[in-house]
């Protein structure tokens, strides 16, 4: 199965590699290099990243470099802004309901 | 509008829960009947300009809820509720998922749990929501909310919040 974004956010690696990758884009032997792990367990992070589409990869030369994906964090940051406002708008509903129940019972 | 009013929205984007916060102007037994009576809930559990359409609700442990969120166009999104536990006038829980409109559940679905509580005359709401994948729950979202303004916020807050954690 795809993991999803939250899957990928709760791993304390993968999120020092993205805030990493925030900064500068990165190949994956300088991530395993600077987060003191074996290429292969590297791999297998941005494995999960990238299929999450929270970074790209970028062919330079004979190097690939990944770069994060501000837009894929931007999308879930909208949505939990569209979340909010829902919620908003149904609790102002139920304000008006209350009191109008509440007067009736008076 | 009453923006006295505590509203908190929070995400744990590790434990896939999504926690709400509420505090209503009046009394626990009527907020309570405003969450878990039909004739109430159609009337204010969809954010306008959609509406809500309750089929039929059972409100008993193992009892179902079969509503639909009608959009200004008249589109229906049918789903289903089960409730899984409930303590009167103070907790219940229930399991929703998507459906279509012959009741057919559309897995999986989320977890929601109510806490209700009174001081001084208002009624504190606490809803908690666990969604094995809180990423199909936004795409649904955005499916229906389609149409709906998009408010944008800073990534840069974002971040910094991740980092925190």
């Amino acid at each position: 199965m795809k993991p999803d974004i939250f899957q990928a956010i709760a791993d304390p690696t993968r999120r020092a590699i993205l805030t990493l990758i925030a900064i500068q884009a990165l190949t994956p032997n300088a991530m395993a290099e600077k987060f003191d792990m074996s290429r292969q367990a590297v791999s297998k992070h941005i494995k999960v990243l990238h299929e999450c589409q929270l970074i790209k990869p970028e062919q330079a030369g004979r190097e690939i470099y990944y770069h994060f994906n501000a837009q894929k964090m931007q999308e879930f940051d909208n949505w939990l802004a569209q979340f909010r406002r829902n919620w908003e708008t149904q609790f102002n509903q139920l304000d008006e309901i209350l009191s109008s129940i509440k007067e009736q019972k008076q | 509008m009453n923006n006295n009013l505590l509203f908190d929205v929070t995400v744990d984007k590790a434990a896939k829960t999504i926690f709400i916060i509420r505090e209503f102007n009046a009394g626990l037994p009527l907020v309570w009947d405003a969450f878990t009576k039909q004739e109430i809930l159609d009337r204010w559990a969809a954010p306008a300009p959609m509406r809500c359409k309750t089929k039929y609700m059972d409100f008993k442990v193992g009892g179902r809820r079969f509503y639909a969120m009608i959009n200004p166009e008249g589109e229906e999104r049918w789903a289903l509720q089960e409730y899984t536990s409930i303590t009167p006038k103070t907790n219940f829980k229930l399991f929703n998922c998507f459906a279509d409109k012959d009741e057919n559940p559309e897995l999986p679905g989320s977890d929601w749990d109510h806490t209700f509580s009174e001081q001084n005359g208002k009624t504190k709401v606490h809803i908690s929501v666990f969604n094995e994948s809180l990423e199909r729950m936004e795409r649904l979202a955005e499916g229906f909310a389609k149409g709906f303004t998009i408010m944008l916020n800073n990534l840069d807050e974002l971040f910094a919040t991740l980092q925190q954690e």
